[in-house]
């Protein structure tokens, strides 16, 4: 019951004028960057992140997070009109999505993206509702070993289950490690790793300068030699009829829904999981459930019912570990965590007790913002449909001019500025030999308290590796996460065995 | 590809191990009473960064020994073109930044890029140079109170400020 009273209290801050308005504002601007290709809910989050000094913190986390769900339905969009995912998000719907719009029902395709977007948004946000509380209560029993362990496991799920090359995923996470100890050490304050002796280098590297470097300017080098061919947009023609008799259509999917929402979300909490393999995965369930997986490719709404779901289910699902444990589940949430800790509001089970209004407000939003954001998504789709039509050429730069000067904002030094930059060009020349970023990412925002529980663990068993073992909840953590990290071993032990085995036939 | 996934790696090995470098410029050994030293945390993940380094290279070896790889291109002359036109008009904005202001290199990156990278016509291209600037001065100074970069046209600005703030 407490649940309600807390979760009420929550509307009546979500519903205050400005907080509303930021809702609306959030969720149109997030429907507009998920629909252009390339950039999605990260990019949206990572450069938007600075203009949000304007308003309070908790508008601005509620603002931010409008943002994260409206370009989950947004992504959609450009992936049933273009054939490119508007975000990696959304790249399990073109597999449908695409094919409807090419037989002329495009119009079929987005309301099920959306409909499909709102369901999945909405269990998940029930599911938060129920499972944060007593996740935040057990973690409140952590001290250092414990929150050591649950870092090792955030990065160690990268390894296990990232699906990228091994070598390299180590490496992107122990450089943003690294990224994060410049500046002055935590415990003796004597300035460290100042490259160069560059004395910019003293406040440390803000972890917006990697995040934008890496999702702005870094991202829209992608997306320009990705785009350089023309695209060609489907044609859509969209009555308020045609939207009833569609969603009508759906009835017969709401199985689907449920699984994608209950799948994604679990997924989704995971950080190195999360929106995209949960859409992928969801499809795939989809297609082994139905009586007809034939037509699944070819223009089946489930195909875009399941992966919608997922998706939009999975970016409620990555809040839970980050507002609970302070563990991002993912890359836009440890943006959003990192932005939290500029605004003094610590993410951890502490959130709930000396904040616990700002976090019945953050949920009460997700659950406004969704409402919005479907009704927003349907009604507006003919000007979304307008964005993808304008030339990149126009929004390239407008976005490159909001990165260099959201680089700048936050420190005010030219410094920062120029080392985003250079986080940009190096890192879209690393994306291109698949170095994956969103480890490195996620460690720069984690770093400074790994490091701490790190040392003060060490302290207490005086310097034994043992204590992450030997007390009961951080030795469960810490085998997984070993388990996790020996996975990729593992793997390739076992194909070369089979491998040998087949060369000798029984 | 080959070439550019050496020199890539080869490149950030003697990144890890500058850091590794820096690192030791503090204790990172263990200090009585203390706990680890302030160097041992970045020392000890880019020693971690180098060994990475070492495997890719490593692996890539042996790659190249075992099968002739279809020949993949990292950048061809197109996209190295753009990457270099885009990214070389980013720098020169920064680097202007930093004597004439973000009121006037903002204004010109942007003129560059619609007109020539975009071939806008003028009248487009004229009002979004203009408004950026505008809307970047109310949101940024006037609003946030961040004070962006000027350079040397700061002295233009003090009527504005005596106006707005």
């Amino acid at each position: 019951m407490e649940i309600v009273t807390l979760l009420m209290n929550g509307f009546f801050l979500a519903f205050e004028p400005l907080n509303l308005f930021l809702i609306i504002v959030g969720v149109v601007l997030g429907l507009f960057i998920g629909a252009m290709p390339g950039l999605g809910s990260v990019n949206g989050v990572a450069i938007l992140l600075p203009m949000t000094f304007l308003v309070p913190p908790t508008s601005a986390v509620i603002f931010l997070g409008a943002i994260y769900y409206g370009a989950m339905y947004g992504g959609a969009i450009s992936s049933i009109m273009l054939g490119i995912p508007g975000a990696s998000t959304a790249v399990a719907t073109t597999f449908d999505g695409r094919p409807l719009a090419l037989k002329g029902e495009a119009d079929k395709a987005l309301v099920a993206a959306a409909t499909a977007s709102f369901i999945g948004g909405s269990i998940s946000v029930v599911l938060f509702t129920l499972f944060a509380p007593p996740l935040a209560d057990v973690a409140l029993a952590f001290s250092a070993p414990e929150e050591f362990a649950l870092m090792l496991l955030a990065f160690a799920t990268f390894v296990g289950l990232g699906g990228d090359d091994i070598p390299k995923t180590f490496f992107s996470i122990f450089i943003g490690l690294v990224f994060s100890a410049v500046g002055l050490d935590i415990i003796s304050g004597e300035p460290r790793l100042i490259f160069l002796d560059l004395p910019g280098f003293f406040h440390g590297i803000n972890f917006l300068v990697l995040a934008i470097g890496i999702y702005g300017i870094g991202e829209m080098l992608w997306t320009i030699e990705t785009t350089k061919g023309k695209v060609l947009i489907s044609q859509a023609h969209i009555t308020i009829n045609r939207i009833l008799d569609a969603l009508i259509s759906l009835k017969n999917g709401f199985k689907v829904m449920i699984m994608g929402s209950f799948l994604g979300y679990f997924v989704g909490i995971l950080p190195a999981a999360g929106a995209t393999p949960g859409a992928l995965m969801a499809y795939g369930v989809a297609k082994g459930m139905s009586k007809d997986p034939d037509s699944f490719g070819k223009g089946n709404t489930k195909g875009i019912l399941a992966p919608e779901s997922a998706n939009n289910a999975a970016s409620t699902g990555s809040m839970l570990p980050m507002l609970t444990l302070g563990i991002p589940g993912s890359p836009t949430t440890a943006i959003l965590l990192g932005g939290m800790v500029i605004w003094g509001l610590d993410p951890g089970p502490m959130l709930f007790v000396e904040h616990k209004e700002f976090v019945w407000g953050l949920i009460a939003s997700l659950y406004a913002a969704n409402f919005f954001a479907v009704v927003i998504n349907l009604a507006f789709i003919p000007a979304f449909l307008w964005v993808l039509r304008m030339p990149f050429t126009i929004l390239a730069p407008i976005i490159f001019v909001l990165c260099l000067i959201g680089g700048y904002a936050p420190t005010q030094d030219m410094h920062d500025v120029w080392l985003m930059l250079v986080f940009g060009i190096v890192g879209y020349l690393m994306r291109k030999l698949d170095y994956p970023m969103a480890p490195a990412v996620l460690a720069i925002v984690l770093g400074p308290l790994a490091e701490t529980s790190l040392r003060q663990s060490l302290l207490m068993s005086s310097g034994s590796f043992d204590i992450f073992l030997f007390r009961p909840i951080s030795g469960a953590i810490t085998a997984i996460a070993i388990t996790l990290l020996f996975m990729p071993l593992i793997k390739s032990f076992n194909s070369m065995m089979r491998r040998q085995m087949s060369k000798w036939p029984l | 590809m080959i070439r550019a996934e050496y020199t890539m790696a080869a490149l950030m090995a003697a990144f890890s191990l500058y850091t590794m470098w820096k690192s030791a410029e503090l204790e990172i050994g263990w200090i009585p009473n203390q706990g680890p030293g302030g160097g041992a945390f970045p020392f000890w993940l880019a020693a971690g960064m180098l060994i990475c380094c070492v495997l890719i290279i490593l692996r890539q070896i042996r790659k190249s020994d075992d099968v002739e790889e279809p020949k993949k291109v990292y950048m061809d002359r197109e996209t190295f073109v753009l990457f270099a036109l885009v990214a070389g008009s980013l720098v020169m904005t920064v680097g202007l930044i930093e004597y004439v202001g973000v009121y006037v290199a903002i204004p010109l990156f942007i003129a560059f890029y619609l007109r020539i990278m975009g071939s806008h016509n003028w009248l487009l291209t004229g009002s979004i140079a203009t408004a950026t600037p505008i809307i970047l001065f109310f949101f940024f100074e006037i609003a946030l109170k961040i004070t962006l970069p000027k350079g040397v046209t700061e002295p233009m600005f003090y009527p504005l400020y005596g106006l707005f703030l």
